[in-house]
């Protein structure tokens, strides 16, 4: 069974707040909820699935379902870290596709900004070998950054064209937490964090949330909304494995991106928007290798080439400004990837970066620590 | 180390790699039936699920396989790293040393650290050229 064309994504809703001391993480969700079923066109009784991961308040999608007021005959609490709502996307896919849903809703919010952090998940397997080594996203980030570096002669300059790229791009974008435009200097300028890391490597911080719906093919083509079609997808997950399968230059996106192309029959020069999590800097690097759009090592020259700029080069990327600039709603990017993918099919990215005719785009995530283990999500879409 | 090192919570299925780690031995874990080593130590090996698996003394040392230096916050500076212990199996570590004199490749030498209240770690060191 494939997915391909089994089902379409016709809602699409970021959260326009960045900082909520005033609300709470659920309302945030329903918020999101409220907002996704109004850009589509469908009320709160039409969703019969839903989706949510490790940022929904509660026990799997116990709470939250009740909390909408959902009655549903699928759920899917799968938490692969950021890339979970990429990934739910496919399953949701899977389960229109087996007839299991016809309106699946899946929604992300949290409030790192205004809530502290509830700790790790001390009963994992690994915590006794490792939390006390002091790992945090950016050191375990930084430690794939200095191995590519090691055998790829990638350099800080060529991580920040990364930056430049999400800035130029976020400068367009009301409600970016980072609009002002940045260059190669200003990024090696900033301080330092976790070496090669320097602070503009690193993602933002935000409050916030957004909200997807996807849908069976009748239902697309009964509402108002341009029809966004899931075409492929694939997923990943990757670890050390006993501390014998360590390779730091090489994500899980080397096996769920190919999955996704091969699934919707295309390949990456066809692909003509791409929404790649930028968690880090090097977060991205390592996905354009992965998902074929330059040859392992070679990512460093692909991006001071300019080549993410919308406008400007060959892959134009994160045309929101990404997480690196616009949001990174909970530490959780990857509903935002799929937004902004929907918003260029739909021909509604904001004007200065819009993608002319963007017929074709992926959108692709790493979740957990890419350091440690890490999940990836790919998915293709089309508009037809 | 510049910073105080948290407790690790020895388990049932880990407590020997513990009292080795206070003997100052580095344990790994190898698997009888398939012959591969890992780390962390399972109970079960994590290449043929087999049960049949032996503790075993490694010899401590080992190579750089990558490094970051946090720079940033109270515990700053302090190194990150993977050490690829020349038995196979990489260690998710800190070095205790100098972060100026550290870098991929080079060899290093395990030396257990003190925690808070707990057994101590594994951390390692350069091994020096002249030693
Ligand atoms: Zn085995």
């Amino acid at each position: 069974m494939t997915i391909r064309n089994k089902a379409f994504i016709a809602g699409a809703w970021e959260h326009p707040t960045r900082l909520a001391p005033d609300k709470t993480t659920p309302q945030l969700h329903a918020e999101c909820a409220a907002g996704v079923l109004a850009d589509a066109g469908l009320s709160l009784t039409d969703v019969d699935g839903y989706f949510c991961a490790g940022d929904a308040p509660g026990f799997g999608g116990l709470s939250m379902i009740d909390y909408l007021g959902l009655q549903v005959r699928h759920v899917d609490s799968t938490d692969t870290g950021g890339s979970s709502y990429i990934l739910h996307v496919s399953h949701a896919a899977q389960a229109i596709a087996a007839g299991h849903c016809s309106v699946a809703l899946i929604t992300l919010a949290g409030r790192p900004r205004s809530e502290p952090f509830r700790g790790m998940r001390m009963n994992a397997p690994e915590t006794p070998f490792e939390h006390w080594v002091g790992a945090t996203t950016h050191n375990s980030y930084g430690m794939c950054a200095a191995r590519h570096m090691h055998e790829h002669g990638t350099t800080p300059e060529q991580l920040a064209w990364i930056k430049v790229a999400a800035s130029t791009h976020a400068q367009h974008n009301e409600h970016a937490m980072l609009r002002d435009v940045v260059s190669v200097e200003d990024v090696l300028a900033s301080p330092m964090i976790s070496d090669p890391l320097r602070r503009l490597d690193c993602c933002v911080v935000s409050d916030g949330g957004g909200a997807l719906l996807v849908v069976a093919p009748e239902i697309a083509k009964s509402l108002k909304r341009p029809l966004v079609a899931v075409r492929g997808a694939g997923e990943a997950v990757k670890g050390p494995r006993g501390g014998m399968n360590l390779d730091l230059t090489t994500s899980a996106a080397a096996v769920s991106g190919p999955a996704a192309f091969a699934e919707a029959g295309v390949s990456p020069a066809d692909i003509q928007y791409a929404s790649i999590y930028d968690s880090f800097t090097i977060t991205v690097l390592i996905q354009l290798e992965d998902l074929g759009f330059c040859a392992k090592g070679a990512g460093g020259r692909f991006v001071a080439d300019r080549n993410l700029i919308s406008g400007v080069g060959a892959l134009p990327f994160n045309t929101d400004g990404g997480g690196l600039c616009n949001s990174h709603p909970t530490n959780r990017g990857g509903i935002t990837k799929v937004i902004e993918a929907v918003r260029q099919l739909r021909g509604e990215a904001h004007p200065a970066v819009q993608v002319p005719n963007c017929g074709l785009a992926v959108a692709t995530g790493i979740g957990g620590a890419l350091g440690q283990r890490h999940g990836a999500a790919t998915l293709i879409l089309e508009r037809q | 180390m510049t910073r105080t090192v948290p407790a690790p919570e020895p388990n049932v299925e880990t407590q020997p790699f513990w009292d080795a780690a206070a003997q100052g031995k580095l344990l790994i874990r190898r698997c009888n039936a398939c012959g591969e080593p890992h780390y962390y130590p399972r109970a079960l090996c994590p290449f043929c699920l087999s049960a049949d698996t032996r503790w075993e003394e490694a010899g401590g040392t080992g190579a750089i396989y990558s490094l970051s230096t946090m720079r940033r916050g109270k515990d700053a500076p302090y190194t990150l790293a993977y050490v690829v212990l020349d038995e196979g199996p990489a260690v998710l570590t800190n070095i205790d040393a100098d972060p100026d004199d550290v870098a991929i490749g080079q060899r290093v030498r395990v030396g257990f650290v003190a925690t808070e209240g707990g057994p101590p770690v594994p951390m390692f060191v350069p091994i020096s050229v002249s030693g």
